[in-house]
C-alpha cells in the first residue's frame, strides 16, 4: 500500500491519497495519469492491468487500486 | 378551479401573443407594391357582380371597371393578381362563385405559359389574401414552389417572422385594417412611358402549352359550364411579354372546341385607337388610365352588345357604392396627377 | 431529415402522441419502428448499412457472451481438476477463441465505416503520390454513399462489442432491443455516442406520461432550436462569406471568422444535442450528456472532458487506453525508462498513444488532412501544457494569481483562442490555406479592418449581429446560472407566471428571431456527415 501511495503521491503531490475516494469521478486523475499509474504499478507489483479494468470504480481510490492490485497478484499464484 | 383559469389565461394570452405578433410582421403592401392587397380587397365590397375578371396584369392594370360602369353600368370586379397561374385564376374562379353569380367570367389567356409553380412572392401576393376555403387549401398545394411548405400559408408568422428588421410606421398602423388600394380591382397608373423598340418574341423551342395548365383550362371551363356562367378567353392588347401566333392558334382552337368567346386585343388596336406613345406607363408592358379606358370602351361595348350584360345604372345600392369608388377613383387620378407635375413620378417621396 | 425541418416536428409529433397511446409494453418495439421509419426517410438505402452493422455485432457479442458464461460455469465446477498451468491454458485458449469472433466483428463494422467514408480520401492520397512520380492518370473515384450518422452508430456499436467483450456485461439476448440501441432516432443524427450500459437503464423500459418530465423534455428541444435557428444559423452566414473569399477576408477577419466559427459550432451542436436529449426526455429516456460548458474550460485537456464527451471518452476508453495498456506500451515504457531516464521516458508511450488517438480523433471527423492536422494541433497543445506543467508550477509560487478572477478569466479566454485558432482548419480548403490564413491574422490584420460596413457586406445586417450578441449574452447567462445546478429546475420552481413569460418568451424569439424559413437556406447539421 505505502508503495502505492508513494506512486500516487508523485503524480499529484497536492492530494492526500489516503483520505480522497473520487480520483477519477472528481476529476483529479485524468486519463494521462491513469495510463502514467498504470506503468508504474507494473513497473512496482509486476502486475498487468488491462484497459477493460481502467474503469472509474476501480480508480477512485488508494484503495480500490490496491484491490487491484492484490486480485491480480492472487491471481497470478 | 384555480388552475383551469390560470390554463385558459396562459393559452389566451399565447395565442392573442401569436396573432399580433403575425399581423404586424405581415406584409401590409400599402405603398410600393399595391398588388399584394388586391384578392383581400374584394371580400370587403358587395357580391353580385354582373362580370368578373380574373387573371394576371393584363387584366388588372389594362380594364377600369369605374369606366365599365360610367358608361355601361357594368358592375364588374377584377379579382387580379401579380403573375397569377392559371390554376390561381382557377381557384379563386371556385373562389367567386360561391359568392356569387356573374354572368360573365373573363380570364387573360397569357398564364397559359405557364405550366409549374413559379414564384414564391407571387404565390404568397396571390393566395395569401384568399379567405380559407377548400380553394384556398387546393390553390396552395398546387402553386407552392418546392421551398415552400403548406405550414407557412396556415401559420403566416413562420414566413413573415423575419421582417422584424424592416417594420416600418405602416406595419404599425394597418395592423388591423387595410386601406383599398384598387378600384374594384384595377390598378392606376396615370404617367406615360412610350413603347419604343418593342423586341420581337424569341423563337421557342416548343410552342405547346403545357398539360398542367390545359387541365386547369379545362377545369375553369367546366367550372363555369357546370355554373352556367359564360367565359370569355381574351389576350390584351399589350405587347410584351410576347403574344406568339402559335399560341394564338391554340386558344383559338381551344375556344372554338369548347364553345367560347375568344377575343384577342391585339388584334383591335386599331379599334381602340391605342398610342403606344401615350398608352402605356412601363414602355408596352402594360396600359396606363388612358390606355385601360380606351380598352375598357371597346370591351364594354362587346360585353353589353354580344353578351347581353345589363345596363344596372339607376339601381340605388350600386349607384351609392359606385359613388364611393369613383370618388377614390378621382382623388387618386388628382393625386398621381400631382406627384408627376412636383417629383416627375406618381409616387410621392414618401413611398419610396 | 434536419432536426429543424417540418418534416422533422411532425414526424416527431406523431411519434409522441402515438407512443403515449400505446401500453408500455410495446413502446420500445415502436420506437424501434420510428427509428427505421426515421432512417427510411432520410434514404431508404441506409437501411442497409444500420441493419448489417447491428445483426452482425448482435450475433458476434451473442456468441462471445453465451461462450464466457458457459465457460465461466464450467470453470467453476471444473476448476480443481487442474493444475496452475492448466488452467492459464485453458483460460487463454478460451479467451482467443472469443478474440477471434471479435476481431472478426470489430474489423467488418470498422472496415464498413472505412471504405464509406474513407475511399476517396485514400484515392486522393494515392492520385497525388502517383501524380508526383510524374504520372498523370491516376484512379477515378468511386461514388459511394455514406449512411447518415454511420460514424455514431458504429461507434456506438462497437463499443458495445468491446464491453461485452471484456465481459463487462452480459449481451442483449434481444436483437430487435439491440437494434433500437443501435438505431435510437434522435440520436442517429449527430450523437451522442451512447454506451449500452447507460442507455438500455430507460430505453426499454415502459413510460407513463409524466408531465414534469416531458415539460423538461419540452423545454430542452425549445432550448436548443433557440441556439441554433437564432444564434447558429444566422452567424453562419457571416462565417461562410468570410471563408468564401480568403483573399478579401484576411488578417482581422479571419479572426473574426475563427471566432463567429466558435460561437456558431457551439450553438448549432450543443443545440442539436439539445434537441436530441430533450426528445428522448419527453419520451422518458435518458440519454447521457454530450457537454459541459466546455468555453469555461481552464485548458484543452479539460476542454475535451467537456466538449463532445462522448465521444471524448469512447477514444479514451475504447483506444486511448487500450493502445496504452497494451503490453507493447508497457515494454516500450520500460525502455525508454531506461534509455532516456524515468521522468521523460515514462512519458514516452503516454504520448505515442495520445498521437495515435489524436490522429483517429482526426480521421473520425471527416476524411481530409484539414481534420487529421487538426487532430494532431490537439495532441500538439495538450502535449505542451503537459511539458509546461514544471514551469506553471514554478510561475504559481512566485506569483501568487491562481484563483483570482483574472487568472481564471485568463484561462477560459486561452481555452477559446486556441481551439478556435484550432478549428480553423475546418473551415478553410486546405492545410496550406489553414496556415496562411492564421499567419494572417498577425501580419495583416490592422485598424482599417475594423469597420462596421465591411461586416455587414458579409450577408447578415447589422440587425442580426445585435441578435447574435443578445443570444450570445443569453447564452453565458443561462451557462453561468447553469453551474450551480439545473436551469430548468431552477425555473420549474418559480411562480406560475414567471415560468409563462420565461418559455413564451424563448419561443417567441426562437420564431420571430430564428433564421429559418424562405431566405434563410436551412443549414445541415455541422456534425451530421460524421
Amino acid at each position: 500500500m505505502n508503495e502505492l501511495l508513494e506512486i500516487l503521491s508523485d503524480l499529484h503531490p497536492e492530494v492526500d491519497f489516503t483520505t480522497e475516494k473520487g480520483l477519477v469521478t472528481g476529476g483529479i486523475l485524468d486519463s494521462f495519469d491513469i495510463v502514467s499509474l498504470i506503468s508504474e504499478i507494473n513497473e512496482e507489483f509486476d502486475v498487468t492491468i488491462s484497459a477493460a479494468e481502467l474503469t472509474p470504480e476501480n480508480f477512485d481510490s488508494a484503495e480500490t487500486i490496491y484491490a487491484l492490485i492484490k486480485t491480480k497478484l492472487d491471481d497470478e499464484d | 378551479m384555480k388552475k383551469f383559469i390560470s390554463i385558459i389565461l396562459a393559452v389566451s394570452i399565447a395565442i392573442s401573443g401569436l396573432v399580433l405578433a403575425t399581423k404586424l410582421l405581415e406584409p401590409k403592401y400599402m405603398s410600393g407594391i399595391l398588388e399584394g392587397a388586391m384578392i383581400e380587397e374584394y371580400y370587403d365590397d358587395p357580391t353580385d357582380h354582373n362580370v368578373v375578371f380574373i387573371g394576371d396584369c393584363e387584366l388588372y392594370e389594362n380594364i377600369s371597371p369605374v369606366y365599365l360602369w360610367e358608361n355601361f353600368g357594368i358592375n364588374s370586379y377584377i379579382r387580379g393578381s401579380a403573375q397569377q397561374l392559371i390554376w390561381q385564376s382557377y381557384y379563386l374562379a371556385e373562389d367567386t362563385l360561391k359568392r356569387e353569380h356573374p354572368d360573365v367570367i373573363v380570364f387573360n389567356v397569357l398564364s397559359m405559359k405557364y405550366n409549374e409553380p413559379q414564384n414564391e412572392a407571387y404565390n404568397r401576393m396571390s393566395i395569401d389574401g384568399m379567405k380559407w376555403s377548400l380553394s384556398k387549401v387546393n390553390n396552395i398545394k398546387t402553386s407552392m414552389t418546392e421551398e415552400e411548405h403548406f405550414i407557412d400559408y396556415v401559420f403566416p408568422l413562420l414566413r413573415y417572422h423575419s421582417r422584424w428588421s424592416d417594420l416600418n410606421s405602416e406595419d404599425f398602423k394597418y395592423i388591423f385594417h387595410r386601406d383599398k388600394v384598387s378600384f374594384n380591382g384595377y390598378y392606376m397608373r396615370v404617367d406615360v412611358k412610350p413603347a419604343e423598340d418593342v423586341p420581337e418574341g424569341k423563337p421557342l423551342a416548343d410552342y405547346q402549352f403545357g398539360d398542367n395548365a390545359y387541365t386547369y383550362l379545362d377545369k375553369l371551363t367546366k367550372l363555369c359550364k357546370d355554373n352556367d356562367v359564360k367565359l370569355v378567353l381574351v389576350k390584351a392588347p399589350t405587347l410584351y411579354p410576347y403574344w406568339y401566333d402559335q399560341w394564338d392558334k391554340q386558344i383559338e382552337d381551344y375556344a372554338k372546341a369548347n364553345d367560347l368567346t375568344y377575343i384577342n386585343f391585339l388584334n383591335l388596336q386599331d379599334e381602340m385607337g391605342l398610342d403606344w406613345s401615350k398608352d402605356t406607363y412601363d414602355g408596352g408592358l402594360h396600359l396606363n388610365l388612358a390606355g385601360a379606358e380606351k380598352m375598357s370602351e371597346v370591351f364594354g361595348e362587346i360585353l353589353s352588345t354580344d353578351f347581353a350584360v345589363p345596363d344596372r345604372r339607376g339601381e340605388e345600392s350600386l349607384e351609392k357604392y359606385w359613388d364611393g369608388v369613383k370618388t377614390r377613383y378621382n382623388t387618386e387620378i388628382d393625386r398621381q396627377n400631382t406627384n408627376l407635375k412636383l417629383y416627375g413620378t406618381v409616387h410621392a417621396p414618401e413611398e419610396n | 431529415m434536419l432536426f429543424t425541418s417540418y418534416a422533422f416536428l411532425s414526424f416527431l409529433l406523431v411519434v409522441f402522441i402515438v407512443y403515449y397511446l400505446l401500453p408500455g409494453r410495446a413502446q420500445w418495439s415502436y420506437l424501434l419502428l420510428a427509428s427505421y421509419a426515421f432512417y427510411y426517410m432520410c434514404d431508404p438505402r441506409y437501411l442497409i448499412f444500420i441493419a448489417i452493422t447491428t445483426v452482425s455485432t448482435f450475433f458476434a457479442a451473442k456468441v462471445i457472451s453465451d461462450k464466457k458464461v458457459a465457460f465461466d460455469a464450467w470453470f467453476k465446477e471444473h476448476k480443481k481438476e487442474y493444475e496452475k498451468e492448466e488452467r492459464k491454458a485453458l483460460k487463454s485458449k478460451e479467451q482467443s477463441a472469443e478474440k477471434k469472433i471479435f476481431l472478426a466483428c470489430l474489423l467488418f463494422n470498422l472496415g464498413i465505416l472505412a471504405v464509406t467514408k474513407y475511399t476517396n480520401f485514400t484515392i486522393a492520397n494515392i492520385n497525388s503520390i502517383i501524380s508526383a512520380f510524374g504520372s498523370p492518370s491516376g484512379i477515378s473515384f468511386v461514388d459511394l454513399i455514406i449512411p447518415m450518422g454511420i460514424s455514431f452508430y458504429t461507434f456506438q456499436s462497437m463499443g458495445y462489442l468491446i464491453d461485452v467483450y471484456n465481459g463487462k456485461f452480459e449481451a442483449q439476448k434481444n436483437l430487435f432491443k439491440f437494434a433500437l440501441f443501435v438505431s435510437f432516432f434522435p440520436q442517429l443524427v449527430q450523437g451522442p455516442i451512447s454506451r449500452y450500459a447507460d442507455l438500455s437503464q430507460t430505453l426499454f423500459e415502459e413510460h407513463r406520461f409524466n408531465w414534469r418530465t416531458v415539460s423538461f423534455g419540452l423545454e430542452r428541444i425549445l432550448w436548443g432550436f433557440f441556439k441554433k435557428l437564432v444564434i447558429a444559423d444566422r452567424i453562419l452566414v457571416a462565417v461562410k462569406a468570410i471563408i468564401a473569399s480568403p483573399d478579401t477576408y484576411n488578417g482581422f477577419y479571419a479572426f473574426a471568422g475563427a471566432m463567429f466559427y466558435a460561437l456558431e459550432l457551439y450553438a448549432d451542436f450543443t443545440g442539436g444535442i439539445d434537441i436530441t436529449i430533450g426528445v428522448a426526455e419527453t419520451m422518458g429516456i435518458k440519454v447521457t450528456e454530450n457537454f459541459r460548458r466546455p468555453y469555461f474550460s481552464k485548458n484543452i485537456k479539460e476542454y475535451w472532458n467537456r466538449w463532445h464527451i462522448t465521444m471524448g471518452t469512447w477514444f479514451t476508453d475504447y483506444i486511448f487506453y487500450p493502445i496504452s495498456a497494451s503490453q507493447f506500451m508497457m515494454k516500450l515504457s520500460k525502455k525508454s525508462r531506461v534509455r532516456l531516464g524515468n521522468n521523460l521516458g515514462k512519458r514516452v508511450p503516454v504520448y505515442l498513444s495520445s498521437f495515435i488517438v489524436w490522429f483517429t480523433t482526426g480521421i473520425w471527423h471527416g476524411a481530409s488532412w484539414n481534420f487529421i492536422v487538426w487532430g494532431l494541433g490537439n495532441f500538439v497543445v495538450i502535449m505542451i501544457s503537459q511539458e509546461l506543467e514544471p514551469f506553471y508550477r514554478w510561475f504559481h509560487s512566485k506569483v501568487k494569481v491562481e484563483g483570482t478572477f483574472g487568472w481564471k478569466l485568463f484561462r477560459v479566454v486561452r481555452t477559446v483562442l486556441i481551439m478556435s485558432s484550432l478549428r480553423m482548419f475546418d473551415c478553410y480548403r486546405n492545410v496550406p490555406l489553414t496556415f496562411k490564413m492564421f499567419g494572417s491574422i498577425f501580419s495583416q490584420s490592422s485598424l482599417s479592418q475594423l469597420n462596421a460596413e465591411a461586416f455587414i457586406g458579409m450577408g447578415i445586417t447589422g440587425y442580426d449581429y445585435a441578435v447574435v450578441f443578445v443570444g450570445m449574452l443569453v447564452l453565458v447567462a443561462v451557462s453561468l446560472i447553469q453551474r450551480s445546478g439545473s436551469v430548468r429546475g431552477k425555473i420549474a420552481a418559480k411562480a406560475a407566471p414567471v415560468r409563462f413569460i420565461i418559455w413564451y418568451g424563448l419561443f417567441m424569439a426562437t420564431v420571430v428571431f430564428g433564421a429559418y424559413g424562405i431566405g434563410y437556406s436551412a443549414s445541415q447539421f455541422i456534425y451530421n456527415q460524421f
